[in-house]
């Protein structure tokens, strides 16, 4: 066990070496590592952005519920009834007689109201439900439209559905840019450590002849492929966070705009430190196929 | 110690370079294998120290048959020898100790008795104040007595080498022959194959001479 240890402790310190030794060509692989992480990265930031921005945008995620001209408050007050059973839902009642005044009160409409006979609008409710998951809403529209005296439920689905459709689309694009970019990452530490196991090759080829397991002579390698793996993950986390802090400002003042408040929410340190896992796993099984593949031709 | 029965290497192509070869070495022994050119000497270390495997036949070594061995116990097996090659085989991004740290590393030694142990090596070949140099810098002689160090410095039952004075001056190769032959005298079992004969006449050892890849004595 302690044979074991002191392996693993002198192949991490020869991957810092390595690093270390050769300072130009480290930065510009993290570098490059760096910038094909932050790309997915920074799409996976802003869908999740948009996913908040739309599970809070106000006003858009409502269903509107028409009573029958027809219905009386008795009607009324039986959907108030079923409404405040539903605890899952914020509701407020719209009676016609407000709705006819908002009616007045737009531009143009005053007149034509005032040449009506009677009001033709009526009574309505307006519910803004706790789950707001296209599929959820659809079905509560359903249900809503066969209570009684119920004459049409409004629920602006088409909206909701593209937005879902783009965050949908979004992710997609998302896991194949991941994809790409990871790939990327993985023939960049291929590539390097190949080029290491080429400058290595007389070592490698006495170490064998005096004892070495392949476990020994692929073990610092590998902890060099997840070590720069790791630190071009979290070179993308602080790209990331650089480029969110530059947005900021701008995002604020757009949101301002049109009247509402929204802030850019920066990946938490679960995130980062997944970023950085991810970047040694992809570091680490590219050094995993290229050790594979160049102690092979050595053999 | 050291048994061989019928033991044949061919390579491919067909040439055998050991052919059907019987011999025994006691532990402890000092055994020179000797032949001309192309005699099969260097094949044969390098079947004794696994770098090649046997076509056929048998070679049993500390106990353990050498042809039966899988791919995964080869490296422990290694460990139990100490080599020397004619060309070194030194490592020229490493200073002298770090040569001789190598096998340490590989075994798992801790640092600071590993270091320890390297020194006491390079002490024993008469290279401690030169632990610091690049073996670029060292000359032929240094270079041999490195990698004797090398060899050693995992304290091996068998040392095992291959023409270890073929590039060096008389009084070079004389001090090498010393340096082997303290070993010996400490109990280590010494295979040497060499074609110099002054080895012969200065200590007297068992000698193993191979014509043609056979053993003929």
């Amino acid at each position: 066990m302690s044979a074991w240890l002191t392996q693993h402790r002198a192949a991490l310190a020869a991957a810092f070496r390595r690093l270390w030794a050769t300072p130009l060509n480290t930065l510009l692989s993290l570098l490059v590592i760096g910038i094909a992480l932050t790309l997915p990265a920074f799409g996976y930031v802003a869908l999740d952005n948009l996913r908040d921005l739309g599970r809070n945008a106000s006003g858009v995620q409502q269903i509107s519920l028409f009573m029958s001209l027809e219905a009386s408050k008795k009607d009324v007050g039986e959907i108030e009834s079923r409404l405040r059973q539903a605890a899952n839902a914020k509701w407020r009642f719209v009676p016609k007689e407000e709705a006819l005044k908002r009616m007045q009160a737009s531009e143009g409409m005053a007149e034509i109201v005032a040449s009506l006979p009677r009001n033709p609008l009526p009574d309505a409710f307006i519910i803004e439900p706790a789950n707001t998951e296209p599929e959820a809403l659809e079905i509560l529209r359903k249900e809503l439209a066969g209570w009684p005296k119920v004459a049409h439920v409004q629920l602006d689905s088409a909206w909701v559905k593209r937005f879902d459709a783009f965050l949908r689309l979004g992710k997609l694009a998302l896991w194949l840019l991941a994809g790409l970019f990871g790939a990327g990452l993985v023939a960049v530490t291929f590539n390097t450590i190949r080029l290491q196991v080429m400058a290595q090759s007389a070592e490698i080829e006495v170490a064998r002849m005096i004892g070495a397991t392949d476990a020994f002579i692929r073990r610092p390698f590998y902890y060099f492929g997840a070590l720069q793996g790791a630190l071009g993950g979290l070179l993308a986390a602080a790209l990331v966070l650089a480029a969110l802090r530059l947005l900021a400002g701008p995002v604020g003042e757009l949101a301002a705009l049109y009247g509402g408040t929204f802030s850019l929410r920066p990946p938490g340190l679960v995130e980062i430190a997944g970023l950085a896992g991810l970047g040694a796993f992809l570091g680490w099984l590219g050094a995993q196929l290229s050790v594979s593949l160049s102690l092979r031709k050595l053999d | 110690m050291i048994e061989a029965s019928n033991l044949t290497k061919r390579y491919p192509g067909g040439f055998e370079a050991v052919k059907d070869a019987s011999f025994s070495i006691d532990a402890g022994q000092m055994v020179l294998i000797t032949g001309h050119s192309g005699a099969g000497k260097t094949t044969l270390v390098k079947l004794i120290s696994t770098i090649e495997r046997p076509t056929s036949g048998s070679l049993v070594v500390n106990g353990q048959n050498l042809s039966a061995l899988g791919r995964s116990a080869i490296p422990h097996v290694r460990r139990h020898f100490g080599l020397v090659f004619q060309d070194q085989k030194l490592l020229f991004d490493r200073n002298a100790l770090n040569n001789v740290l190598l096998p340490l590393e590989i075994a798992g030694q801790p640092r600071r008795e590993a270091i320890r142990r390297a020194r006491a090596a390079l002490d024993k070949v008469g290279l401690l104040a030169r632990e610091k140099a690049n073996p670029i810098a060292l000359s032929g002689g240094e270079q041999q007595r490195l990698a004797i160090a090398r060899a050693v410095v995992n304290r091996p039952n068998i040392l095992i080498a291959d023409e270890p004075t073929g590039n060096l001056d008389v009084e070079s190769g004389m001090a090498i022959l010393d340096i082997f032959a303290d070993f010996h005298r400490v109990g280590v079992t010494v295979v040497v194959a060499t074609h110099d004969q002054s080895w012969v006449e200065r200590y007297h050892p068992n000698v193993l001479r191979l014509d043609h890849g056979r053993v003929v004595s």
